[in-house]
């Protein structure tokens, strides 16, 4: 593997260009460097690992069952890239993809304050889910913060929220999450599950799949361990924030009574949705997802997306956990290589014969977790008008309702040019699902009728003197000299 | 808004802010107007521009519409009960050396001569004092104080909005695919079946081509993406519009501290796609502008960088009025990046073409003849 460190050091074009260092990134980039191609891998964290291998090979964390040992499994991925050849760029932030006019790709990144535009033949986006926003008022207060949050600071740095600590919400990974906290010595007074009781009714017809599946030994577990030593409330059908400049409580509502838990820290989770900040920007389409409802980049079975030459792997494609995000990676790498002419098709489809069949696996189940932990209607569209849903230009509920009705608006693009809601630093990640199920709610349709923001690259902000000292591309100096 | 009638007195093609105005105006004299838009009304053009209402360094075909036009802004809020987010601090064109400003000078004598007032010389100290920021070096240029700057979707979308609440049809969704003549009739086919009227517009924007080549008025019209970028908020230092004559620049700083920077580079665009590709070399080029001429700048970070889907003709001169070989059929498309400030006025305009004939308002210069007849 060839660390890239300063962004000179990039050495373009390169054949395959993969933003993502997760499962999917780092196993798309040995396979397809391990096949002789040139490969590139970006991420903008600083160590190889992705969301739930996060910091593996640097965390602090010592005592191996704090974690748990699934997230140990990362460490043999990163050492399978370790073998190869490819180029490993950590701290590298792509901010844009883009086709070119010669059927490649031009990527905008920037590494150590500088940016530079590089050109590749194929791309995998790797970039992985986000949490589903969780907007219930009180939510911008200091102290309250997502559960991912929380799970970063403790595998990066093995931190623990401070004093008393209630965790709410729906998923796997909340009692994941629960019994990791509770491991590392979180003092957690409550877990409070939103869990429709309903979700069992939809959730009940894919249960004999999740029966024999990897997920049921698992989840077993997970809730043994965390429901073992925790205190558990489930039916949870409303929840808010209390605290004047920090949260020093949760409103709970549970079977029409309401009571008030001191807390000092309030986690919340709501399951995970893909991010498709890059592809949406990139110009990937994308779809409404109703059985994990949520928006979802479109793609075929290798993965590839309505560009050609953009493949999407891993849970950036649908969520479907690390085991398949890697298995997922494989195939697209394998897709990207045939594209480029380095594999017939057939090769291509014996190459990927075993990840297949171990794909289909390690999916089975899934859509019964998918089902179970749909979140409530009264947390994806909150009935509070108070309730903050753009946090970047402090947009409520109230507004996106009262203009979506008065003003006839029918789609989160027209809502910025009236609230400016997704319109700041964070381009809609922490408001989009929640404005686009809004409107629906209040023009009685779908969200899939409703739309998505259209993304605006770059996805993350570069500054402009970082702009302004651009190199020319080698593409551009190239077409000077011709 | 959308009732059951299939025919109307006019039908109008596109929904950007010059098909809205239309209509708008087309129903305020009265007559029954369908509009008819592909996408959602603002999805092109008229909603993603730099939201630049400028009077400043038109070329003179334009003045006269765009002065009708600027009336219309200047009381937006009563035309359509809702401001646009309109406001006034004016538009500078700042000269970057004397050679410049020589040629500023030339400008604004020149269109004191034809009877045109709103452009103003201002020296270095004029400047310095409408645009502290801007680096020492430059030595004066030209102000227009009545220009200012809106809301793109947001005014093309109070002009449809207002059309409707007078009684036109608005179709959002629905694209015109063939338009032949049916009697005394125009018939215009749409994927959701057919519509007729004795007149209509082609207000296409970069389709606008399609729909004048099917009328058998073929024009020579390219379709471009000029790009913008925006930052995120900075402390308030500017107030009037900053544009530049020889290197490419427009600089907006809004009331929330974001700066809007263009300047007509060009990206791609594939239009059947509705989708644009950004050219970063240029943007580069584009922020390197910027970090010259306003250093307080350098450190601002870039959040968002578009294109919009523009039609751009070889005159840059928007094609405007009846056509050449047909009764009934009107041009108003091809705007060539600056038509966001002609559309309130222009709509005004056409409608009155259309109801009477005729308009004070000149329009030499701006018709399909100049492309048809040779
Ligand atoms: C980035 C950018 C910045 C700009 N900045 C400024 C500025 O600061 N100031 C200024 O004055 N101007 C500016 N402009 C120019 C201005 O935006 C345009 O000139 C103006 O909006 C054109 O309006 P329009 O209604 O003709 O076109 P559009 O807004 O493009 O509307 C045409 C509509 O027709 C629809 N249509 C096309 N074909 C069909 C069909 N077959 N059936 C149904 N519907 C169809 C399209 O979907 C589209 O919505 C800028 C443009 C861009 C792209």
């Amino acid at each position: 593997m060839i660390a890239i460190n300063a962004i000179d050091q990039l050495a373009e074009p390169y054949d395959i260009a993969i933003v993502g260092a997760g499962p999917a990134g780092l196993a798309a980039a040995a396979r397809a460097a391990e096949l002789g191609l040139s490969v590139l891998l970006a991420d903008e964290n600083p160590a190889p690992g992705g969301q739930i291998y996060r910091a593996v090979t640097t965390t602090p964390v010592a005592k191996r069952d704090v974690l748990g040992e699934d997230y140990w499994k990362g460490g043999a991925l990163v050492e399978r890239l370790t073998k190869t050849t490819a180029s490993y760029a950590p701290g590298c932030t792509v901010w844009s993809v883009a086709p070119d006019e010669e059927g490649g790709f031009e990527l905008g990144l920037s590494l150590g304050g500088r940016a530079r535009l590089i050109s590749a033949g194929q791309i995998i986006l790797a970039t992985g889910a986000q949490e589903r926003p969780f907007p219930i008022p009180g939510w911008t207060l200091p102290g309250v913060m997502t559960a991912g949050a929380a799970q970063i600071a403790l595998k990066s740095s093995g931190l623990v929220p401070s004093g008393r600590t209630v965790i709410a919400g729906c998923g796997p990974l909340l009692y994941l999450l629960a019994g990791q906290l509770a491991a590392a010595g979180a003092d957690i007074v409550a877990v409070l599950d939103t869990t429709p009781r309903r979700n069992w009714l939809s959730a009940l017809p894919a249960l004999p799949d999740f029966l024999r599946s990897p997920y049921l030994a698992k989840g077993l577990k997970l809730m043994a361990a965390a429901r073992g030593k925790l205190s558990f409330r489930t039916g949870v059908t409303a929840l808010a924030a209390q605290g004047a400049d920090k949260v020093t409580g949760v409103t709970v509502t549970r079977g029409g009574k309401t009571e008030t838990i001191a807390c000092d820290a309030l986690l919340l989770h709501h399951g995970v949705i893909p991010g498709i900040n890059l592809s949406n920007a990139a110009g990937c389409a994308q779809h409404f997802d109703t059985v994990q409802h949520c928006w979802t980049p479109t793609v075929d079975d290798w993965f590839a997306s309505s560009i050609p030459g953009i493949a999407i792997a891993g849970d950036g494609a649908g969520i479907g956990g690390a085991e398949s995000a890697a298995l997922r990676g494989e195939i697209a790498a394998l897709d990207a290589v045939r594209r480029l002419g380095h594999l017939t098709e057939g090769q291509r489809d014996s190459h990927a014969a075993p990840a297949r069949a171990e794909l289909a696996r390690s999916l089975r189940g899934r859509r019964f977790l998918d089902l179970l932990y749909r979140p409530a209607e009264t947390f994806l569209a909150p009935p509070a008008n108070e309730t903050i849903i753009c946090r970047c230009e402090e947009v409520t509920a109230g507004q996106i309702r009262d203009t979506a009705s008065r003003l006839g608006v029918t789609g989160p693009n027209q809502m910025k040019a009236f609230l400016r809601c997704g319109m700041g630093p964070c381009q809609g990640r922490l408001c989009g699902p929640t404005v686009v199920e809004l409107i629906a709610q209040v023009h009685g349709v779908s969200p899939a009728d409703t739309g998505y923001y259209r993304l605006r690259p770059p996805v993350k902000p570069i500054t402009l003197a970082e702009l302004a000292a651009l190199p020319p591309s080698e593409a551009a100096v190239k077409a000077v000299v011709r | 808004m959308s009732g059951d009638a299939r025919s109307a007195d006019i039908i109008v093609i596109g929904g950007g802010i010059h098909g809205c105005s239309t209509a708008l105006h087309c129903a305020m004299r009265g007559l029954s107007v369908i509009l008819i838009e592909k996408d959602h009304a603002g999805r092109h053009a008229s909603g993603v521009n730099a939201g630049g209402v400028r009077q400043l360094a038109r070329h003179v075909a334009e003045i006269p519409l765009s002065n009708a036009s600027m009336a219309l802004w200047h009381r937006i809020a009563d035309l359509v009960d809702d401001d646009c987010g309109f406001t006034c601090d004016g538009q500078v064109l700042v000269a970057e050396d004397d050679e410049d400003l020589g040629n500023c000078r030339t400008r604004v004598d020149d269109l004191t001569l034809r009877g045109f007032h709103h452009e103003e010389l201002i020296d270095a100290t004029e400047l310095r004092r409408l645009v502290p920021a801007v680096s020492d070096a430059c030595p004066g240029g030209v102000v227009s104080r009545r220009d200012g700057a809106a809301i793109p979707l947001r005014a093309t979308q109070a002009f449809k909005r207002k059309a409707a609440s007078l009684g036109a049809d608005i179709r959002e969704g629905v694209r015109v695919t063939r338009v032949v003549r049916d009697g005394a009739n125009w018939r215009v086919e749409t994927g959701e079946g057919a519509f007729l009227a004795p007149r209509i517009v082609n207000a296409a924007g970069a389709w606008a081509d399609r729909i004048a080549a099917d009328l058998g008025e073929p024009v020579p019209l390219d379709v471009i993406a000029p790009m913008l970028m925006i930052t995120a908020a900075m402390p308030a230092f500017i107030k009037p519009v900053v544009i530049l004559r020889k290197r490419k620049l427009s600089f907006k700083q809004f009331a929330n501290g974001t700066v809007l920077i263009g300047g007509g580079y060009l990206g791609r665009a594939i239009r059947d796609e509705n989708r644009t590709v950004l050219d970063w070399s240029k943007l580069a080029t584009n922020a390197k502008t910027v970090w010259d001429l306003f250093p307080i700048m350098r450190g601002a970070p870039i959040t968002r960088a578009w294109a919009g889907i523009e039609a751009r003709m070889p005159d840059d001169l928007p094609v405007f009025g009846p056509s050449a070989k047909h009764e009934g059929v009107f041009h108003q498309f091809g705007f060539s990046a600056h038509g966001f400030q002609l559309g309130p006025g222009a709509g005004a305009v056409m409608a009155e073409i259309i109801a009477t004939g005729s308009s004070n308002v000149p329009i030499d210069g701006l018709q399909i003849s100049r492309f048809t007849h040779h």
